[in-house]
């Protein structure tokens, strides 16, 4: 049963800049490329394009998205991100290093089908298909913050089920301490992967602490705004832990392994001086390229919108999960 | 082509002028607008900021292509549009600086002075902006004038400045390095026209008067 949503803070369809014109505008700018020679620094997509078609968008087929039912969360005061901007700011390296590129570039992922394994230390391994994604387990909304670890935060309302619950099922045996995750490899649909030289190793890998994947907030999202995932936000399936900084919150995954041993984790392979396993959301350590101590929020406003606001310890989930790290020095392991 | 052969010179350096104007301008403001209005993508403080910054670069080192190219096109006059395209490039490099001062840190100045200290890429890009703006401030004629020889000397900083804010661009970089490779590439191959200008100030000479 669709049981509807309607508080508040529910944004308004009015309040939201409709996604055509939105994207018109956008390519527009792409298209200024700007100073000539930009052409040949940036994308071939801003390359090929020539002063004739700054006015015309060729239609591209959208990724099909389609309405799920969900039990709806209790609202709450927060201002959350309009979905055009939730589904058009994404960091998924796998389809370029640009906000924008996902959205552009993501929009022919397969998903079905799809098989997502749990396995590893566990007495009953099983994988779930595209189908069994929506209906293994009853969909409820959440509605977090994600604080990226560039310092912007959303508030998105996801659908999808506790990570624990799919864990318990696969009745994982004592030698699970960690969780290991994967995002699908398939260089040719993740563009992004087929790059050589310079940044992230394929396929993208992230891992949790048993105990941390079975804290109930620890989610599994197969949806957002009341719709499946689109693939720019991870599709079919993503993980998200909101206490942590969102590249933890990895994205259209495959395999979930229950292990022994502290599996590897992509951004900290790719600079682990800059990012920890751990990657808790702490104001008080900073990122060698970023205070970590305020955040800009991103909602409807524009250029002028004050939106910088103080960072909380654990994304202000602490009362949830603090007691996870309570002898830890969390500045050694960030 | 045939339009141009009629031309005086001063005329086609005022056509030249207007032209880039023209180019250089109206971007800045088209974003502005697009970014007050919310329609310059999901965050459009981040897109003003990567914007100007790019586009600093991009301006400064089309100011280098200026003099290689001046003797190759038989047209010695285009020296003169340098400062105007050296302009642009502070312009932009204010734009990029205030953006991220007013928009991303919101007027926060113990934040701004703290980010300056302790984020070394934003130690270089503040290095950068400080010798554009000292660049800008002595490409007035009449200071020109006063520093006579010196001039030289000190404008050569826009050598070092063009690497330093490449390297500025590669250190805010989450990952990856091939953009800002093809940048600093280009910018070596603009700089090895003027080798032998380079190895008097630098060795010869051993540095700046």
């Amino acid at each position: 049963m669709l049981i509807k949503n309607k508080g508040k803070n529910h944004l308004t369809e009015a309040q939201v800049t409709d996604e055509s014109i939105y994207h018109q505008r956008r390519d527009v700018i792409k298209k200024m490329g700007f100073v000539g020679a930009g052409g040949l620094f940036t994308s071939s997509t801003v390359a090929n394009t020539n002063l004739f078609s700054l006015f015309t968008r060729e239609a591209k087929p959208l990724f099909k998205t389609r309405p799920l039912d969900y039990k709806a969360a209790i609202l709450d005061e927060q201002k959350r991100t309009p979905e055009t901007k939730v589904i058009s700011h994404n960091n998924f390296y796998e389809f370029g290093t640009k906000k924008s590129d996902p959205v552009e570039n993501a929009q022919h992922l397969q998903v079905k089908p799809w098989q997502l394994k749990i396995h590893g230390e566990v007495n009953k391994p099983f994988a779930l298909n595209y189908d069994d994604l929506y209906k293994h387990l009853a969909l409820e909304e959440r509605i977090y913050r994600l604080r990226c670890v560039e310092a912007w935060s959303m508030v998105i309302p996801w659908l999808g089920f506790s990570l624990a619950k799919l864990i318990q099922q696969a009745d994982p045996t004592s030698d699970a301490k960690y969780v290991a995750f994967e995002t699908l490899h398939d260089k040719d649909q993740m563009p992004g992967q087929r790059r050589r030289f310079g940044g992230i190793n394929y396929p993208y890998v992230e891992g949790l602490r048993i105990d941390e994947a079975m804290n109930p907030l620890s989610f599994l999202a197969v949806g957002l705004y009341g719709k499946t995932l689109p693939p720019q936000n991870g599709a079919p399936i993503r993980l998200v832990v909101p206490w942590k900084y969102g590249f933890k919150s990895i994205k259209s995954i495959v395999s979930i392994k229950l292990v022994k041993h502290q599996p590897p984790t992509s951004w900290n392979k790719l600079a682990p001086q800059e990012y920890g396993f751990y990657a808790n959301v702490n104001p008080s350590v900073s990122h060698p390229r970023w205070s970590q101590a305020s955040e800009r929020r991103i909602t409807s406003g524009g250029l002028f919108d004050r939106n910088r606001i103080a960072t909380l310890p654990f994304n202000g989930y602490g009362d949830e999960v603090a007691y996870l790290y309570k002898d830890m020095d969390l500045k050694k392991y960030f | 082509m045939k339009l141009q052969v009629k031309l005086k010179t001063k005329d086609k350096i005022i056509l030249l002028k207007t032209a880039l104007h023209c180019i250089l301008f109206t971007p800045a403001v088209w974003v502005f607008y697009l970014a007050v209005q919310d329609l310059l993508g999901a965050d459009p403080v981040q897109a003003i900021i990567h914007f100007t910054g790019l586009s600093a670069l991009k301006v400064l080192i089309l100011g280098l292509v200026i003099s290689p190219l001046a003797p190759k096109v038989k047209f010695i006059p285009l020296m003169q549009i340098r400062r105007l395209v050296g302009l642009y490039a502070f312009f932009y490099a204010c734009l990029h600086l205030l953006s991220f001062f007013t928009f991303d840190l919101q007027l926060d100045w113990p934040l701004l002075l703290s980010e300056i200290v302790k984020r070394p890429y934003i130690t270089v890009g503040m290095f950068s902006w400080l010798v554009l703006l000292i660049l800008s401030v002595t490409s007035a004629m009449f200071i020109r004038r006063k520093l006579g020889k010196r001039w030289q000397s000190l404008h050569n900083l826009v050598y070092i400045t063009v690497p330093i804010a490449v390297l500025h661009f590669y250190w805010s970089l989450k990952s990856g390095w091939i953009e800002p490779a093809i940048y600093l590439l280009i910018t070596f191959i603009l700089l090895s026209f003027r080798r032998k200008k380079l190895q008097r100030t630098f060795s010869l000479r051993g540095g700046f008067t």
